[in-house]
């Protein structure tokens, strides 16, 4: 087991490494001198030449890359030379947005999408069942963004009962960050609430089947009882494997969701240092994200192996 | 034990029984599929007194299986399944009990031991727990009580160290241990039947007289009935009172044990007590397998079923199914041309002679005529062996 | 999931976890009829539907130039902000463009992306995969270990910033989703002709003396094209829905060639939600549309071959 552990470290390292090498290298490529956005009307060569060795733009980039990597292994992970703020401190202000997005619509999909499919699983095909089915199917060819739109629609300029954009963090003030928080996380939610309704539904229809479950029954416990204490337990592995695969569409859905909503987080950061050749920014975001993002697949991987008794380990 | 909460039915207290414990009557159970109805059970009746125990045997796909989930009332929900007749526990009738009711019985009334305890136990639940939330909840035990029963329950089926298998999941146990987990937790609640699908498959010979010899000791301890199903003859010759020859859904032969090894009338129990190999052969003696398969229970064939693979089979026979006819006390067999019979003998000489697979393999030849061993069965098996 | 995609797929942790080496054996793909039905014998008048309605979208994209439809760039001026009425089907927008040719124009850039960078990743990818999966060896290390890493970087990511640096037109929008599409596509196939590839039927084939060519064409192709296509129209169906999410952004295709995400946002900006809701409804059914039918026939392929267990 520990030795499980430590080989899935060591790969989870070697990744992020090749990682970075790929964001260092992509953001390198980007067309485009920083030097004439900072500099603006004052660009004359020699103060080109200067800004350029002092963002260390002169040396040869296997070496920027080591500074960079070190850098950002004592923390520093580089300045935005537009707005001047570190690097890391725009990750810190922009990181919390994004798990909050995350941890509202999971809880959200989880909440809506178990109790549905324990619903639908106890009598398939029956009119609870079809309903649910069509209705998560249609669910999921619904983008984010147009959901996030309706609701903005509806809520937001209709009903006037929540915001249409703009963040306010929590330590400010819980009940509007809560506002601010909703329609998005509902938004982010629809598509989760689909997978995992559709996922645990067919999971647990073939897990009744079963036959530790008839031998359950037969054992004269209520059928409630079967579902959810021995149905429930292999099928929820299922559902999260089925969670690690909705990261992806998390993630561009939390893009979408949070250029809309005007939410700063990280991928709202983003696309902003992308378009304005903010390069430092580029990479030091890119890192995050894509190191949340491995990190979150690594971590539902991981607690799959851990967690579920009938994998056996190396 | 008795359930203490909700009883909705009385049942009898074993000892004040006055009728046999189980009956079951023209017991029918098809299947509807898409290849067309299957007839998994096709008319079954027998009866089990308190204590007794009775083997059922047959091929896979005799319906032996679909039998004692069908005797409990264990099948699928949905409209796929059409049972009909009767089955009467102590009285009660089963098959018109309501859901609810039918629960009431399981458990601390019947219960059921499964074939395979790899997937007969839920893999990701701890041994323990398994056992004692039958205990909790229709026993109405507290969780202490719960744990100290079910290690006493674990010790009585012969697991060592049960504190610690307790908190193992199934997988960690090995084939034997499990089978014996499977045992406890169908005694757990402390049923007056039994019903034993299969307890042995998969197991190793050693281990397998281990759990027939515990099944009987909790038998005997208990005063229990139990239903024993098997495919292996040899796993109920000593160990059942009475014995039920299933084929195609349909009861082919029945009789006490004795009985039916030694005046065995239906040519399928012959042949099947024909296949199984005897220390005493030589080494080397061919098996004698029944040539062709099971019918598709989908698509039964008109007369008898057994023959198209009978090596006395006769026009009446394909045309005629027979029923079930008496051939002393407590025996009763389904065969015009009954094993023993003046009319057996002539009927295997005239198949041989037409060239009848069954019947050459039944009498030892292979195709091209060369002779093989033994003599046509006139009596019972035990005069057929030796030979070669 | 990406959202529009049909859940029953492959856990991506054992995308990232399922090495030579890894014991986690992970059952994924469920078919979608539980194992107590039998796998339905066709494939249901739902799925050609589904795909006539597909061939006739795409019918319409590939023709749009020869369409007696209105030009989707002329800007009426006395025709502004007009319900679907006789002369605009589904109306005009804040500029007096005709929506429907809009929408078909449109689609052509969402189509375009979304099939031909499946299909190059399938190609590329997926046969990168039947061979990997076949063969084996060092060559199968080598590919394995790199869709692993490839697939660890998200996505979206990917794209924006690539395309940052190297410009959005349409072909290189194709070959950047192509770029995403092809790794997954090749596990995918990699897997399924793994599964097959150690199956009684194979080994008897190769104990006859067939070739690997032979067996490939025989023995593996017709068993890994139903969840190879049935991957790939998931596989559009995400393309479709992260195309249109950047298009929504205004990340996509530059303006002034419309795609529907571009539609959608500008029938958001400006108040036009209110002021006329049509500019962004029509485009949002027409996606819809698209990716239920794209759902169906993954759905009913999967079904109908029983696409059920694929280790990785």
């Amino acid at each position: 087991m520990g030795r499980y552990i430590a080989k899935r470290l060591i790969q989870l390292v070697a990744i992020t490494f090749i990682l970075s090498i790929g964001v260092f290298m992509l953001v390198h490529l980007l067309p485009g001198d920083p030097t004439l956005a900072i500099l603006g009307p004052n660009d004359t060569p020699t103060a080109r030449h200067e800004l350029l060795a002092q963002l260390g733009l002169n040396k040869s980039l296997p070496q920027q890359y080591w500074t960079w990597l070190t850098n950002v292994f004592s923390g520093n992970l580089g300045k935005s030379f537009l707005t001047g703020q570190t690097v890391a401190n725009a990750v810190a202000v922009a990181l919390p947005i994004d798990l909050e997005l995350i941890l509202f619509s999971q809880v959200m999909a989880i909440v809506v999408a178990v109790p549905l499919a324990l619903l639908a699983a106890r009598r398939p095909n029956r009119v609870l069942d079809r309903l649910a089915t069509t209705t998560s199917f249609g669910m999921l060819s619904i983008p984010t963004f147009v959901v996030a739109v309706l609701l903005v629609l509806v809520f937001a300029v209709q009903f006037h009962a929540f915001p249409a954009t703009g963040y306010v963090r929590f330590s400010t003030d819980p009940v509007q960050n809560v506002r601010s928080v909703i329609l998005p996380s509902v938004a982010l939610a629809f598509g989760s609430i689909a997978i995992y309704y559709r996922l645990l539904r067919a999971d647990l229809i073939a897990t009744m089947q079963e036959d530790y479950i008839t031998m359950a029954r037969s054992k004269g416990l209520s059928a409630t009882y079967v579902l959810t204490r021995h149905a429930l337990r292999p099928s929820s592995f299922t559902l999260l494997a089925g969670a690690g695969i909705s990261i992806g569409s998390l993630f561009t859905g939390a893009f979408v969701v949070e250029v809309l909503f005007q939410l700063p987080g990280i991928g709202y950061q983003l696309v902003n240092a992308i378009f304005a050749r903010d390069y430092l920014m580029v990479q030091g975001m890119a890192l995050v994200a894509a190191v949340f993002y491995l990190v979150i697949n690594f971590g539902v991987d991981f607690l799959l192996t851990v967690l579920d008794p009938r994998v056996r380990r190396a | 034990m008795i359930p203490r909460r909700g009883a909705r039915l009385r049942f009898p207290d074993v000892s004040e029984l006055s009728g046999p414990l189980l009956e079951v009557d023209d017991l029918v159970t098809h299947f509807r599929t898409d290849r067309g109805t299957v007839r998994a059970v096709d008319g079954v009746s027998l009866t089990v007194g308190r204590g007794r125990t009775l083997g059922v045997v047959g091929e896979s796909g005799s319906g032996k299986t679909v039998l004692s989930r069908s005797i409990m009332g264990l099948l699928p929900p949905g409209g796929t399944v059409v049972r009909t007749g009767s089955v009467r526990l102590a009285g009660h009738e089963l098959t018109t009990m309501t859901p609810p009711a039918l629960r009431e019985v399981w458990g601390t009334q019947v219960a059921m031991v499964f074939q395979d305890p790899m997937t007969a136990l839920n893999p990701v639940v701890r041994v323990g727990r398994q056992i004692t939330e039958a205990l909790r909840i229709r026993v109405g035990l507290d969780k202490r009580g719960a744990q100290e029963t079910a290690l006493s329950l674990l010790t009585s089926v012969g697991i060592p160290s049960p504190e610690r298998r307790m908190r193992n999941y199934p997988h960690e146990l090995s084939g034997g241990m499990r089978q014996r987990v499977m045992i406890a937790i169908a005694l757990a609640c402390g049923p007056k039947l039994l019903l034993a699908d299969e307890p042995t498959t998969g197991l190793d010979v050693t281990v397998q007289a281990q759990i027939l010899d515990l099944l009987a000791e909790q038998q005997r301890e208990r005063a229990m009935a139990m239903v024993l199903v098997s495919h292996d003859l040899g796993v109920v010759a000593n160990r059942t009172d009475e014995i039920v020859v299933m084929y195609a859904g349909r009861v082919v032969e029945q009789a006490p044990t004795a009985t039916l090894f030694a005046r065995t009338r239906m040519p399928y129990t012959e042949a099947l007590l024909r296949s199984i190999p005897k220390l005493a052969d030589p080494s080397h003696t061919r098996l004698r397998v029944i040539p062709g398969r099971p019918p598709d229970l989908a698509a039964v064939p008109d007369g008898c079923r057994f023959a198209p693979r009978c090596p006395y089979a006769q026009d009446r026979c394909r045309q005629e199914a027979p029923p079930l006819r008496s051939a002393g006390p407590g025996h009763f067999f389904a065969c015009w041309i009954p094993v023993g019979s003046p009319e057996s003998a002539d009927a295997l000489a005239a198949n041989v002679t037409a060239g009848m697979p069954a019947a050459l393999a039944f009498a030892g030849r292979t195709s091209s005529g060369s002779s093989g061993s033994s003599g046509v069965g006139a009596g019972g098996p035990l005069a057929a062996t030796g030979g070669a | 999931m990406p959202d529009g995609v049909t859940a029953d797929v492959v856990a991506p942790t054992e995308l990232l976890g399922a090495d030579a080496g890894s014991e986690s054996v992970i059952v994924a793909a469920r078919a979608t009829t539980a194992p107590g039905e039998a796998p339905r014998r066709t494939l249901g008048p739902l799925f050609w539907i589904s795909l006539g309605w597909m061939s006739l979208l795409v019918l319409l994209a590939v023709l749009a130039p020869v369409l007696p439809i209105k030009s989707p760039t002329y800007q009426d001026y006395t025709a502004v902000n007009i319900g679907p009425s006789v002369h605009h089907l589904l109306g005009t927008d804040d500029l007096g463009r005709d929506l429907l040719s809009r929408i078909i124009w449109g689609s052509r850039v969402s189509l375009t992306i979304g099939f031909a960078s499946v299909a190059l990743g399938l190609l590329v990818g997926g046969s990168l995969g039947l061979l990997a999966g076949l063969r084996g060896g060092f060559g199968d290390t080598v590919l394995n270990a790199g869709s692993f890493v490839l697939l660890a970087f998200p996505p979206l990511l990917a794209i924006l910033v690539i395309e940052a640096f190297w410009g959005r037109s349409l072909w290189k929008l194709t070959v950047m989703f192509a770029f995403i599409a092809a790794p997954q596509l090749f596990r995918v196939v990699r897997a399924t002709t793994l599964s097959f590839a150690d199956r009684e039927f194979v080994t008897a084939a190769r104990t006859m003396g067939a070739r690997t060519g032979r067996i490939l064409r025989r023995e593996i192709l017709p068993n890994v094209l139903p969840a190879a296509v049935s991957f790939a129209l998931l596989g559009v169906a995400i393309a479709i829905i992260v195309e249109g999410s950047l298009a929504f952004l205004g990340l996509s295709i530059q303006l002034p060639v419309a795609s529907l995400g571009n539609i959608v946002n500008a029938g958001v900006q400006n108040d036009n939600l209110q002021l006329n809701p049509y500019i962004a409804l029509w485009p949002a059914l027409y996606i819809f549309l698209l990716l239920t039918s794209l759902n169906l026939m993954a759905d009913r392929l999967r079904g109908r071959y029983d696409v059920r267990e694929i280790k990785l």
